[in-house]
């Protein structure tokens, strides 16, 4: 079945636009949620694969994801288009918050409301993450593997605080070269 | 904003801000966030064109305001620019620390992923991103799990609250900016 796409450029920079906005404390739950629950320019799947590159590339991961997703579409003029769509308004907002700052960081409540939103977004990363298990079902890695992979990778960042790099290095190419050897043999 | 300074930025001043920021986006490999201890080193003690306070008001604000962390760039450049007492210089400012911290990964992005693109069916591709799968998606809900253990208190109503937002989220369509709003509202009242 052929998925939908954006109509042209314009609507990738709307698209993003709206994304960002709605993105306090982690932009990954909403685009996840508006690519691929709601417009669904992408598969499960797919977003995770887009999503390891964007990751694993230099940069922030989720302007990287909008850079990609819009050269993937209409090419240069798509990844410029996204890539405004991300920063443009929110560049604006962040400063006119910054400008106001002096007035408004004095007040209790503006730290508490920080305080409640942050709790918020923890939890809609780990929504993410978790709806996102779903694209591992029809892994060539299999359940078992993915499950160890992935429980052993929660541990070193997660619990032992281990830094990413080498954690991403060790894992990714463990992980990757039993793919490459299933690939193989299937 | 509090603990401004008053500095003068001359050419050579212009060119290594810029030098900067293009150097430290190659390296920010996990995010730009991963690369605000090298920053504060060269902002803040090496050429003191940002007060201390300045630098973490633009972390903080940026990390609040919608949109991508990296945002706490913009109001870096923005802070050094007001500095020099001008907002032509701020937005002057603001321009050359972003062009400096996107144009390498952007470039990079571009051409990774049009090469992946092509090369998609190789195995070595395929492998890559199969392999790398399990591995971003513990890596998501590490993150969340890490934000969720530095709330400034550590308090349990704020776990609750987010394993609520979590369990929503994961389980039904409701709209993330009313559990914001939600999250927001309980923290203004001090009910969390």
């Amino acid at each position: 079945m052929p998925h939908p796409i954006p109509k042209s450029p314009l609507d990738l920079f709307w698209s993003f636009t709206l994304i960002a906005l709605q993105g306090f404390g982690g932009v990954v739950a909403i685009v996840q949620r508006e690519l691929v629950d709601k417009k669904q320019w992408l598969t499960q799947e797919e977003f995770i694969e887009e999503w390891a590159v964007a990751q694993l590339l230099p940069g922030p991961n989720v302007v990287n994801l909008s850079l990609i997703l819009g050269e993937r579409y209409f090419g240069v003029r798509g990844a410029l288009a996204s890539l405004a769509g991300m920063l443009l308004f929110p560049a604006v907002i962040a400063l006119l918050l910054a400008v106001f700052y002096g007035i408004y960081a004095s007040h209790p409540g503006v730290a508490g409301a920080i305080r409640g939103m942050s709790a918020v977004a923890a939890g809609l990363i780990l929504a993410t993450g978790l709806k996102m298990l779903a694209g591992l079902q029809s892994n060539a890695l299999g359940k078992t593997l993915c499950a160890v992979i992935g429980a052993a990778c929660f541990v070193s960042i997660a619990l032992l605080r281990w830094p990413l790099l080498p954690v991403l290095l060790v894992l990714g190419t463990l992980s990757g070269g039993m793919v490459y050897y299933r690939l193989k043999a299937s | 904003m509090s603990g401004a300074l008053h500095i003068t930025l001359d050419w050579s001043d212009w060119i290594a801000l810029f030098q900067h920021f293009f150097t430290m986006s190659m390296l920010s490999v996990g995010g730009a966030v991963s690369t605000l201890p090298e920053m504060h080193r060269f902002l803040v003690d090496q050429h003191h064109w940002l007060s201390e306070a300045q630098f973490n008001a633009s972390v903080a604000i940026g990390q609040a305001s919608p949109g991508p962390n990296i945002l706490f760039i913009v109001l870096l450049g923005w802070n050094i620019g007001i500095n020099t007492g001008s907002i032509v210089a701020a937005l002057g400012a603001v321009i050359t620390v972003m062009s400096g911290i996107l144009i390498p990964s952007t470039t990079i992005a571009l051409f990774a992923s049009k090469w992946l693109t092509i090369n998609n069916h190789l195995r070595g591709v395929r492998a890559f991103k199969l392999g790398m799968a399990p591995v971003v998606v513990a890596l998501l809900i590490s993150t969340g799990w890490i934000l969720a253990g530095i709330h400034p208190q550590g308090e349990w109503h704020l776990w609750v609250l987010t394993l609520l937002s979590a369990l929503l989220i994961w389980r039904t369509r409701i709209h993330m900016l009313w559990l914001l709003g939600a999250g927001a509202l309980l923290g203004w009242f001090g009910i969390i």
